[in-house]
């Protein structure tokens, strides 16, 4: 005979959150004298469930009722189990043996019907209590941590999270799919608001994870696989041919000084300078060593040349080299991958592509860098000519419902950041051609007074059209920015030499492939999402895998450095543990019954399902298991359980949940 | 017990107040999340369903579905993440395959298709949910309560040939 269990159930109110819709005082009552029969033997509401003293409550009761089952019905368990199974733990009760029951984001913030509301918080609580009978008491799975990271993307925010972890003591691999660390950042000339040389600040932090004993520098090379799970995950890395030996090379330059093909570089210097075949994107990259492009390479093209071999002092030259694969283990993940700017092409009215004086906000970052291909001369595409008038248009490809709604955060700083250089270093007239201004961040207001000041235009409308057809006297040879001023309500065509499109910023082309490899999604818009918007800002629905800098949105230095950070200390976190509890939901094969079909076999991603031939049985290996269930709905001899998500818990939360309107049904009939 | 089939026609004018009794699955990950969603950003919709939570869309065992419509209720929701966003990597593309074919014997038994749905959201898809909910309830609504008995009063209609896609 089964002993019958003892099930406490509890009614939050959450404040007003809960009780300003559902009468929690009926519910309660309700589920003390209706479901009796389920085995509930007291039932109460209280104001916060989750407090202390309502934690306390469950748990004096525990000991006093001798509860052998929980129900909490409140928030989303996404919130609030945790707690509540905590609190079962501190009064000796399996932490597996209490439920959760939203009735907060699934009834009263979601109906205003207060009588439905409460009767849909009665099924609710029914399904809940129907299930919990079923629960076995559960040991969360620990499995070691691995106390290597693998920080996937070398921006700033990636170096930053790479250096953290590595200070702290433990191993990092640091991924970056081109030649160099150092990302967008290494292209830029100046940040703001402070307006300091951001490769003064950028590369003593390349060359310190460049050279830090516990950072693995794997540049050039690419992840293209990701098995496991946190703790343990196995990551396959190409690491491509640069076609120099870097244990020979000492990076001296001579090879890409005596390389006789130039090559348009459409990375680091955005189509704005030439490269040669063999090259190190820029002179103060991480590594130091040169790749070859062999795309490009007239070697690889003719097969003759080999010009770098013959000059290179060491032999470092090695045209045979292959990509390399790597497996390695690593126990959590930070993805770093960043951004890619809006194509400006897209905006054909604004001609960019078409007309030689429009640029984007990345070619004027080279064009006004001291390293850039003019030297930091802010001239014309002609290479000679300074500009006059200089006009700036914000929102390129943002906060525009036909591109991307969303608003790219970093431009409004940026054009006036470009404002600033125009005007120190030409003279010109600028023209800033804006929607809002948006600067809210510390110093920004400041910056953007200090622009007013200096005499730069500001023009609230958003650019119609830039062209280079004349209509009026004065504008011959010019570039015409038609806009509406939305503050006076006049139509200006504002004659200018120059034009930067701010363009905004958006996700990698292959976002989707990166979220799918690590097993995490992406928004509508192709940004990664966070667990939290608010209060998990770097960790992700899967644990073990982090997300830090523009990959997860549009955002600055400051705020990619601060997200670097808080992942690296999420991760140091969790490695100082040595070891992590995971949810105990996993698959396994009752060995009596299994018919050995091998119908699961194939079903299962993860391949955690093993047959023996001897026996003609299926097995489930639990550390490969991820707890889907898919085996467990398909297994046609049900020879396949589920923890947590059993048949019986299921089944029994359907009746549950049904309860309710079974004495209906038998009017209606 | 008597052996005359359930087909007392359902009274229109009922069904004007008529509330159907919605069974709902999701995924942890990914419709679970969208009602949470719907739930914070307090969007309304019908309060028919009643939710369970899965671990995976993929766990639908067609017993659930087909126990749900046994004890009562009047339609059952099935959702789970988009496809190719599947938190284990394409186990929703399993659920699918049980979908078509548990649409097909359910029509073999009496039930009307439409008291059937699959709801494609992801985690930041609150205001789809909730408003796919309502069009849901209001699909159901004129079909009126199912008065399924197995075994008893379901008439069998010669199956459909339709193309279950793999």
């Amino acid at each position: 005979m089964e002993k019958k269990e003892r099930i406490g159930v509890y009614v939050c109110h959450c404040g007003t959150n809960i009780a300003g819709v559902v009468n929690v005082g009926e519910v309660s009552t309700w589920a003390a004298e209706n479901l009796k029969e389920q085995g509930v033997v007291i039932s109460r509401d209280y104001k916060f469930m989750c407090s202390s003293l309502g934690q306390e409550l469950i748990q004096k009761d525990i000991k006093e009722h001798g509860l052998t089952r929980v129900v909490v019905a409140a928030c989303s368990p996404h919130l609030h189990e945790q707690t509540f199974r905590n609190a079962c733990k501190g009064a000796d009760l399996n932490p597996y043996l209490c439920e959760l029951v939203s009735i907060r984001e699934q009834s009263s913030w979601v109906h205003t019907d207060k009588v439905a509301a409460t009767e849909k918080s009665k099924a609710l609580i029914a399904g809940g209590v129907a299930r919990v009978v079923h629960h076995e008491p559960l040991e969360p799975l620990r499995v070691p941590i691995h106390p290597a990271t693998l920080v996937v993307g070398g921006g700033i925010a990636g170096i930053q999270a790479a250096l953290e972890i590595a200070n702290a003591g433990y191993p990092v691999y640091l991924v970056e799919r081109e030649p160099s660390i150092g990302g967008h950042m290494a292209q830029f000339d100046k940040t703001f608001p402070t307006l300091d040389c951001s490769a003064c600040i950028l590369t003593p932090k390349m060359v310190e994870a460049g050279s830090h004993p516990n950072i693995t520098l794997l540049t050039y090379s690419e992840v293209e696989k990701v098995d496991g799970y946190v703790g343990n995950f196995v990551v396959t890395v190409r690491k491509r041919a640069r076609s120099v030996n870097e244990e020979l090379c000492t990076g001296c330059g001579i090879c890409w000084e005596k390389c006789p093909k130039k090559v348009v570089d459409n990375v680091f210097e955005a189509g704005m300078g030439t490269r040669k075949a063999i090259y190190v994107p820029f002179p103060q990259a991480v590594p130091k060593y040169p790749v070859i492009d062999r795309e490009n390479c007239t070697y690889y093209i003719k097969g003759t040349c080999k010009a770098c071999e013959k000059f290179c002092p060491t032999n470092a030259i090695d045209f045979a080299q292959e990509d390399q694969i790597l497996n390695i283990e690593v126990g959590n993940i930070i993805l770093a991958t960043g951004y890619e700017l809006f194509d400006a092409r897209r905006i054909t009215q604004y001609g960019y592509g078409r007309l030689a004086n429009v640029f984007t906000s990345l070619e004027f970052e080279r064009l006004s860098n001291a390293a850039g291909p003019t030297g930091g001369n802010i001239v014309l595409r002609d290479g000679k000519t300074t500009p006059k008038v200089v006009g700036i248009v914000h929102c390129v490809g943002s906060r525009d419902k036909n591109y991307n709604e969303y608003c790219s955060a970093i431009c409004c700083m940026q054009s006036l950041k470009f404002a600033h250089l125009v005007h120190e270093r030409t003279g010109a007239e600028v023209y800033n051609f804006y929607i809002d201004i948006r600067t809210p961040a510390k110093g920004y207001e400041e910056f953007y007074h200090r622009l007013l000041e200096e005499g730069t235009h500001f023009i609230r409308g958003k650019v119609a059209e830039i062209t280079d057809a004349v209509r009026l006297p004065g504008e011959e040879g010019k570039l015409i920015v038609q806009v509406e001023d939305t503050l006076t309500g006049n139509q200006l065509r504002v004659p200018v030499d120059m034009v930067i499109l701010s363009a905004g910023l958006e996700p990698r082309r292959d976002a989707k492939e990166v979220a799918k490899k690590f097993g995490i999604s992406c928004s509508a818009d192709g940004w990664l999402i966070e667990r939290h918007p608010k209060l998990d800002p770097v960790a992700t629905v899967t644990e073990g895998i982090y997300i830090a800098g523009c990959v997860q949105g549009p955002k600055d230095i400051p705020a990619s450095v601060a997200q670097g950070a808080a992942a690296a200390a999420r991760i140091l976190g969790k490695i100082q543990q040595k070891e992590i509890a995971l949810e105990p939901v996993r698959a396994s094969i009752n060995q009596e019954q299994c018919s050995g079909c091998r119908i699961c076999n194939n079903l299962c991603p993860f391949n955690a399902i093993l047959f023996h031939e001897d026996r003609m049985v299926s097995e489930v290996n639990p550390a490969l298991c991820q707890g889907c269930g898919t085996c467990v709905a398909a297994c046609p001899a049900g020879a396949i359980s589920g923890t947590g998500f059993s048949n019986e818990q299921i089944l029994s939360q359907i009746e549950g949940l049904l309860l309710l309107n079974i004495p209906k049904k038998e009017t209606v009939a | 017990m008597t052996d005359t089939p359930e087909t007392q026609p359902f009274d229109k004018a009922q069904g004007e107040s008529f509330e159907p009794v919605i069974i709902g699955f999701t995924c942890n990950w990914c419709s679970y999340r969208a009602a949470d969603m719907a739930g914070t950003a307090r969007m309304k919709y019908a309060p028919n369903v009643r939710l369970i939570r899965l671990m995976c869309s993929g766990r639908l065992d067609p017993t659930f579905v087909l126990k749900a419509f046994a004890g009562g209720a009047d339609a059952v929701l099935i959702s789970g993440c988009h496809p190719g966003d599947c938190h284990y990597i394409n186990q929703n593309y399993k659920m699918l395959r049980r979908f078509h074919l548990l649409k097909r014997v359910l029509q073999q038994m009496g039930i009307e298709p439409e008291r059937l749905k699959l709801l494609w959201a992801s985690a930041a898809e609150g205001a789809i949910f909730a408003e796919e909910i309502n069009k849901f309830v209001e699909q159901v609504r004129p079909l009126g309560p199912l008065n399924w008995k197995p075994g008893n009063g379901a008439h069998v209609e010669a199956p459909v040939h339709e193309e279950v896609p793999a």
